[in-house]
């Protein structure tokens, strides 16, 4: 049998290649053996680092492009669709549009924090001045391992102060994000960074580089070993130079991203450039075959005649570098002077490194030699892509069986309970955090950290101010998605939009970030083809189309997966009032919860109820409905567009109780609940329990003027929804007879120190932590 | 009986002076480092071509010989003083100057 199986076996490769090669470029020996047959010869070294860049996930998204083709991409404000360029753009009218995108910087962040986090922002950054919008906001979201753990304090610490220290120099303020902690993510942190910006429609500059002898420019930054994944280190004998070589952390400049940006969007006006592309991951390599790509060209490029920052670099090292705040610009033959000339002015180096060529190949010299050639459709058209079988994960049957009975000798009084998941780090303040961050640089924030929505001021192009508004959110549940793909990826979805409309604004369009683990493990694809598909069946009853966004894989810590965390990004438009702000506004105002009214025990699955109070993390989340989602939130927008309702705020950690204590706090007015209470929940403290503190979705908490409360009832009720009365805002206690009766003041306290022991004192917190880098 | 065992290891503790060098690795992008020199060019100091700003630390500290001050120092430095990932250090342990009374 052996000697038959052998016999069947493909044809021995032309060429011998050892697995340690194929392992540093990230290739299987099945994927060599395609690139040889798609070559008909074998690579050489710097061509099979340029097949290991492109065919990569975060590159080629060999295992998420099919999955992708599920979301709905379009729809008529759709200005730049997912995939066409840097990042999506949505009309906003008058000739603006929205361009935003979401990026991971998952794995630099758990080796360096603070580098990994600031280089995170810079490169999301980039990829929207590439396009000619000017950056005017930034949303972080980020999970951590739980903040006992020292190393988890230390990536806290250094990745939230990276975030900081990038945004800040640039002058774009930090509006909004998320903060999570679950032990899935000790080890393995998620830097999610998203940038939006503004920009006149017609102004997009195209990634592309077109017309034969146009020369192509590398500005900015010269070229290190930055982030190179280290395989001519690891070929060559340890030797005294060895340290020189050894592949370096990237760090960020952000004062030269920042004289990077202001010259490029200057540039946009000129005229004298047909594109631009930034350098992100795997550098030169993908910006100049994507750029060739895109324009249905070739480049030739001379990586002798770029910078370096080091000697000795060879012709794979400048390939394959990614070093920061560079840009590849694609200049107008008979313009290059007048675009070197605009960078000088900057302060800023530029060097014609090649030329477009007519043939599609990205052709690499040093000086006369030829290093590389190939057809850009090999690194792109010929990306293979996987679609795998995926298997659900066989403890999901089991975790959804958890018998919320089980529960009811050890519930806590509703009012601990309230407490405990206030002053929790899922849910606490995170003031501490934002208020490292510039919130507030450009004067144009409205509402920032702390809303369920940052809503910003819309200027136009010649900076003044307009009647517009967009509003901006993160969102995402990874233990949600963990426990239920299809319905936590709806969930993230469904609460970024229903976030963006508590403001005020309707949801244009969304921009997404997948983090998962190891895509070869069946569960983990199927927990990524499921919550896409929840993901993609959200996105289209909504309105909400993906422009953009970023697939991190192999998130994944001593063998173990992180909650399959899908992060939402989403942009909505506010035209002609005020945006309404989630806090109550006035004593006297009557409060209702606009949405199903739901308090049976299974609402419990898998909320931060179950995981903070009783460190319990299972049962069946509460399924989302997205009709009824559509309904709520389309009442919502009609009720704020008639002016009817004061403030609004969603339901979702922690559930009503939580949404209801958020109110107070914020406003710093109670509220009296005087709800006639069901039998089966004053006589259950189960009951009353999921009453609290279930999160069945697609509910808002809003209130209104006395006066206005039939006209929002009547609304409410011409499109069948339900809308419940629960008392009026007055006093300074979160009273709900007979269940709870809280003052504001202790639940503040609570929820304002949670965070506050970890994001203090940094360096005595450094002290602490490092001890474990070197054990 | 434990009190004059402590006083007599804190008898056999000899003061020490360490001098610390941090600095990035040299493979490592230096912002601080390229300002200064395009400060310093600005200058008209042409003649500078490469800037790497470190920093350097001294430590007074007391220990049993010189190579348990060693041993600590270098402790402080993966810990604390500099960050490995991205410095490199260097240092010295010296016998200190005794205590001015």
């Amino acid at each position: 049998m052996p000697a038959d199986m052998s016999a069947d076996k493909p044809e021995v490769p032309l060429v011998a290649i050892d697995q340690r090669t194929l392992d540093e470029v990230a290739l299987s020996r099945a994927e060599y053996l395609q690139i040889l047959e798609l070559l008909g010869r074998a690579p050489n070294d710097v061509e099979l680092g340029l097949f290991g860049a492109m065919w990569s996930e975060h590159c080629g998204y060999k295992n998420s492009r099919p999955l992708l083709k599920r979301f709905p991409t379009s729809s008529p404000r759709i200005l730049v669709k997912a995939g066409e360029e840097n990042a999506g753009a949505v009309d906003i009218g008058d000739g603006l549009a929205v361009v935003m995108k979401i990026e991971s910087h998952n794995h630099p962040s758990a080796i360096e924090p603070y580098q990994g986090a600031a280089t995170g922002v810079g490169g999301i950054v980039r990829d929207i001045f590439t396009m000619g919008a000017r950056p005017v906001a930034l949303l972080d979201s980020l999970r951590f391992g739980p903040l006992s753990e020292p190393r988890n304090r230390y990536l806290f610490s250094g990745i939230v102060g990276g975030v900081g220290g990038y945004g800040n120099c640039l002058g774009i303020p930090t509006v909004g994000g998320e903060i999570y902690f679950d032990a899935s993510y000790s080890g393995n942190p998620l830097v999610n960074a998203m940038c939006v910006g503004l920009m006149e429609s017609g102004k997009l500059i195209p990634a592309k580089a077109s017309g034969a002898g146009n020369p192509v420019l590398l500005v900015g930054a010269a070229t290190g070993r930055d982030g190179i994944h280290g395989a001519t280190f690891a070929s060559v004998e340890m030797d005294e130079a060895s340290e020189e070589r050894r592949p370096a952390v990237q760090v960020g400049d952000p004062f030269t991203e920042k004289l990077l940006m202001e010259a490029c969007l200057e540039l946009r006006d000129t005229g004298w450039i047909v594109g631009m592309q930034d350098l992100g991951a795997a550098g030169l390599t993908s910006s100049t075959v994507e750029s060739a790509h895109k324009g249905h060209a070739g480049i030739d490029l001379d990586v002798s005649k770029a910078p370096r920052r080091e000697s000795g670099m060879t012709p794979y090292e400048m390939m394959l570098s990614e070093s920061q705040e560079r840009m590849l610009v694609i200049a107008r033959r008979g313009h290059e002077d007048d675009v070197r000339a605009l960078f000088a002015r900057w302060g800023l180096r530029s060097d014609v490194v090649g030329v477009v060529v007519d043939e599609p190949v990205i052709r690499v010299r040093e000086g006369d030699r030829i290093a590389a050639e190939l057809e850009t459709r090999l690194l792109t058209d010929e990306v293979p892509a996987y679609v795998r079988d995926g298997e659900e994960p066989p403890e999901l049957a089991k975790l959804w069986q958890f018998d919320m009975s089980s529960l009811a000798n050890s519930l806590p009084a509703p009012a601990d309970a309230l407490l405990k998941l206030l002053g929790s780090h899922d849910l606490c303040s995170r003031e501490d955090v934002y208020r490292t961050y510039d919130t507030m640089v450009g004067a144009n924030t409205v509402l920032g950290p702390g809303s369920d929505a940052a809503v910003l001021r819309v200027r136009d192009a010649a900076d003044h101010e307009t009647d517009k508004y967009i509003a901006l959110t993160t969102d995402g549940n990874g233990r949600l998605t963990w426990l239920d793909p299809f319905n936590g990826g709806a969930l993230a979805v469904a609460e970024a939009a229903r976030n963006i409309v508590c403001s005020g604004a309707t949801p244009l369009a969304l921009t997404n970030c997948l983090n998962f683990g190891n895509p070869e493990k069946p569960t983990v694809y199927y927990q990524m083809s499921r919550a896409i598909d929840g993901m993609a069946a959200a996105a289209r009853i909504l309105e909400t189309p993906v422009i953009s966004g970023n697939v991190s894989l192999y998130n994944e810590s001593f063998g173990t997966a992180i909650y399959p965390t899908p992060v939402i990004g989403m942009v909505g438009l506010l035209e002609g009032r005020e945006p309404v702000p989630c806090a109550f506004q006035a004593a006297g105002d009557a409060v209702g919860v606009l949405g199903p009214w739901s308090v049976t025990p299974d609402t419990l699955g898998g909320s931060s109820y179950l995981a903070e109070v009783h460190d319990t993390r299972a049962g069946r989340p509460p399924q989302l409905d997205l009709e009824i989602e559509r309904t709520v939130q389309q009442v919502t927008l009609a009720a704020s567009a008639a002016g009817l309702i004061r403030s609004a705020h969603d339901c979702s950690d922690g559930g009503l109780g939580v949404a209801l204590a958020e109110c107070c706090m914020w406003s710093g007015l109670g509220l009296h609940i005087a709800l006639q209470m069901p039998e089966d929940v004053t006589g259950s403290a189960l009951a009353a329990t999921a009453l609290l503190f279930g999160e069945a979705p697609s509910r808002i908490v809003v209130s209104a003027s006395p006066e206005n409360w039939d006209a929002l009832s009547a609304l409410a009720e011409a499109r069948g929804m339900m809308l419940t009365r629960l008392g009026s805002v007055g006093g300074d206690r979160l009273s709900f007879p007979p269940l709870l009766d809280v003052p504001i003041e202790e639940m503040f306290t609570t929820w304002r120190q949670g965070l506050r022991p970890f994001a203090e004192t940094p360096e005595a917190e450094q002290a602490h932590v490092r001890t474990d880098r070197i054990e | 009986m434990s009190e004059t065992v402590t006083s007599e290891i804190v008898g056999q503790l000899q003061r020490w002076q360490a001098r610390v060098e941090v600095t990035l690795k040299p493979v490592v992008l230096d912002p601080q480092g390229d300002a200064v020199l395009h400060g310093l060019h600005q200058l008209g100091f042409d003649a500078v071509s490469r800037v790497r700003v470190g920093k350097y630390l001294e430590l007074t500290l007391a220990a049993a010989s010189q190579n348990d001050a060693e041993t600590l120092v270098r402790q402080m430095c993966d810990r604390l003083l500099a960050n490995p990932v991205i410095e490199s250090y260097t240092f010295s342990v010296e016998p200190g100057n005794p205590p001015t009374a």
